[in-house]
């Protein structure tokens, strides 16, 4: 019984202190968000709490010199464009694959599974040259391109979610005169609902947090997404923390509010995603 | 070869001219629209799949054999010449040195996610907010928690004054040497994908029947045990795949010493010279043969994994 009690406290001791261990650097940027140049100078501490908890000058600061709102802007462009790409993507892929049989269809999954072992970091340095090419560099279309056409996880959601759904289905609406089109336009995507919310889920945040793709392919400053808009400040505001750690909270703040507010649907998703 | 319509025929051969119906030849027309059909749907995805995915490698491939700039129109073939530069200049080699640091980190994550996850499953107060703390590192842009962690380990930072707390000494620059510098970066990375493993191996231990406890439970057995040997078995293919996301993320590694050193006291990382090679210093040539060898590795950790591990779940056909 007091070995069950002592392992119980453990259990209870190492979740508190993993608690603390993610809380604290956010806390204390949040705090230091808060404080005045003056208090920072004065060197009272991380921990220190701010004189007036409700001062926002550094996000004011953060948010216009920041240029925030064009990054906001941009991201929202990207990912809007970039989410209902994948979509329409991924669940024609799953479409194709899994209801019909047509000659080099091995060959075609084949291509889409081994470029899901090929790492997309690996190849920037050619991707880069394409892109290019194509003139889409320095310019919002270069992360859309990219996002869409990278993505395997999305067309395994897709097909097996597809694969769930019946075949007869399809032949019902075939025998009613349906066309290819029509069964995949009103039959399969509205029954693709779930696994639609999952890969919006998994990939908004992934191109919300993307960092690598926006600082290669759009260098100019008009066009930062919140990434890059963010990682600019480390050049103006060098050791400014207090405006920093405001930008970084008003990064932070919106995907919190999204978590909180949808969280098992997020957990959900990111399972889906992973077991394939 | 197969199209729909000879599919339906195929069955029935020998009944075939008995239903007249059936045995009359589709006209032509329909007949090619429907082989058509299921490429219709896939020009854009493979469009995009060959652009975005193959071409990069095959022009990559070639690339790695050229003394190309990335600018210039002209370049001439060097044959392996970049490749035995890699081998032979060791500062270009050592980067792989830094990946032991996350490959170590990683172990560490992995065994903290199963730990979490299993404690987790069973009843916890307060379950759902531990689990919401844990995971959400994961969901946060990595180049603000670059800048949290920045500040973390800053002089006079968060981390000097908690130990200041316990009365510690508060002098230590913690990205000051390349052993602290890797080590703290590493330890960022858990802090940051902790809780993707966490989720994963929750979803898996959440599918195992909840009879298999209660029976073991009848039986006496320990959390261990029940660990041992109902939950380690039933997550297995989540761990394995686990397992090659952190060794093709620890040879991959970007962002967080991106952001945070740049590179500097020795935490350069392979993609980070990659990307400085190519953009930078414009040897487009011999970062192509870095990043072919890059290839190469994780799709030999991949294949040998697969060996290891005989994952049931790549049946996509």
């Amino acid at each position: 019984m007091t070995r069950r009690t002592l392992a119980r406290t453990l259990v209870y001791l190492s979740l508190a202190l993993a608690t603390l261990v993610v809380l604290l650097p956010l806390a204390v940027v949040l705090l230091t968000s808060l404080k005045s140049p003056q208090e920072m100078a004065d060197g009272s501490g991380a921990l220190a709490l701010p004189d007036d908890p409700l001062n926002l000058d550094n996000y004011v600061t953060a948010f216009r010199d920041g240029e925030m709102l064009s990054a906001f802007g941009n991201t929202a462009v990207v990912l809007i464009a970039a989410v209902g790409g994948t979509i329409l993507i991924g669940s024609m892929t799953a479409y194709a694959i899994d209801r019909f049989h047509f000659r080099f269809r091995k060959l075609v999954v084949a291509a889409f599974l081994l470029a899901a072992l090929v790492p997309g970091v690996t190849t920037q340095v050619a991707t880069f040259q394409i892109v290019n090419s194509f003139g889409l560099f320095d310019s919002l279309w270069a992360p859309i391109a990219l996002y869409m056409g990278t993505d395997i996880v999305s067309i395994y959601i897709f097909l097996q979610f597809i694969r769930s759904i019946p075949v007869s289905l399809d032949e019902a609406a075939r025998l009613d005169g349906a066309n290819a089109f029509t069964v995949y336009r009103k039959v399969i995507l509205p029954l693709l609902k779930p696994a639609i919310a999952t890969v919006v889920i998994v990939k908004g945040i992934n191109v919300y947090n993307d960092f690598y793709i926006p600082f290669l392919y759009m260098p100019s400053e008009d066009l930062g997404v919140i990434s890059t808009s963010l990682f600019r400040f480390k050049g103006p505001f060098g050791a400014h923390w207090e405006t920093i750690s405001a930008g970084a909270i008003l990064v932070i703040l919106p995907t919190l509010v999204v978590f909180l507010f949808l969280q098992r649907f997020i957990y959900n998703g990111f399972m889906r995603g992973a077991t394939k | 070869m197969a199209d729909t319509t000879r599919e339906a025929a195929r069955p029935v051969p020998p009944a075939a001219p008995a239903g007249p119906k059936r045995a009359a030849p589709a006209p032509r027309g329909p007949r090619l629209s429907r082989r058509l059909t299921p490429w219709l749907f896939l020009v854009a995805p493979l469009a995009l799949l060959l652009t975005f995915t193959y071409a990069p490698i095959a022009n990559m491939i070639a690339y790695s054999f050229t003394d190309w700039d990335g600018v210039s129109p002209e370049l001439s073939y060097t044959g392996t010449g970049n490749y035995t530069e890699l081998l032979t200049r060791s500062e270009l080699f050592e980067v792989f040195l830094v990946s032991g640091y996350y490959l170590v980190a990683s172990v560490v994550q992995i065994v903290l996610a199963l730990y979490f996850a299993t404690v987790l499953s069973f009843d916890v107060r307060f379950r759902h907010f531990f689990k919401g703390v844990l995971f959400f590192p994961y969901l946060i842009n990595g180049v603000a928690i670059g800048f949290v962690f920045l500040y973390f380990f800053q002089d006079g930072g968060t981390l000097d004054s908690v130990l200041g707390l316990f009365g510690a000494d508060t002098d230590h620059a913690w990205l000051g040497t390349p052993f602290s510098a890797n080590t703290s970066l590493a330890g960022v990375s858990v802090w940051r994908y902790l809780g993707l493993n966490f989720v994963l191996f929750l979803g898996a231990i959440q599918s195992i029947p909840g009879e298999l406890y209660e029976a073991a439970e009848i039986d006496g057995a320990s959390r261990w045990h029940q660990f041992r040997h109902i939950i380690a078995p039933g997550i297995k293919p989540v761990l394995s795949l686990s397992v090659i996301l952190s060794v093709s993320g620890s040879l991959s590694v970007f962002e967080i010493p991106y952001i945070m050193t740049g590179g500097a006291t020795g935490t350069e990382t392979f993609v980070i010279q990659t990307v400085k090679l190519a953009f930078q210093f414009n040897k487009t040539g011999l970062a192509s043969a870095a990043a072919v060898v890059l290839l190469l590795i994780v799709l030999a950790v991949t294949w040998v994994q697969r060996r290891i591990v005989p994952d049931e779940k790549v049946d996509l056909v």
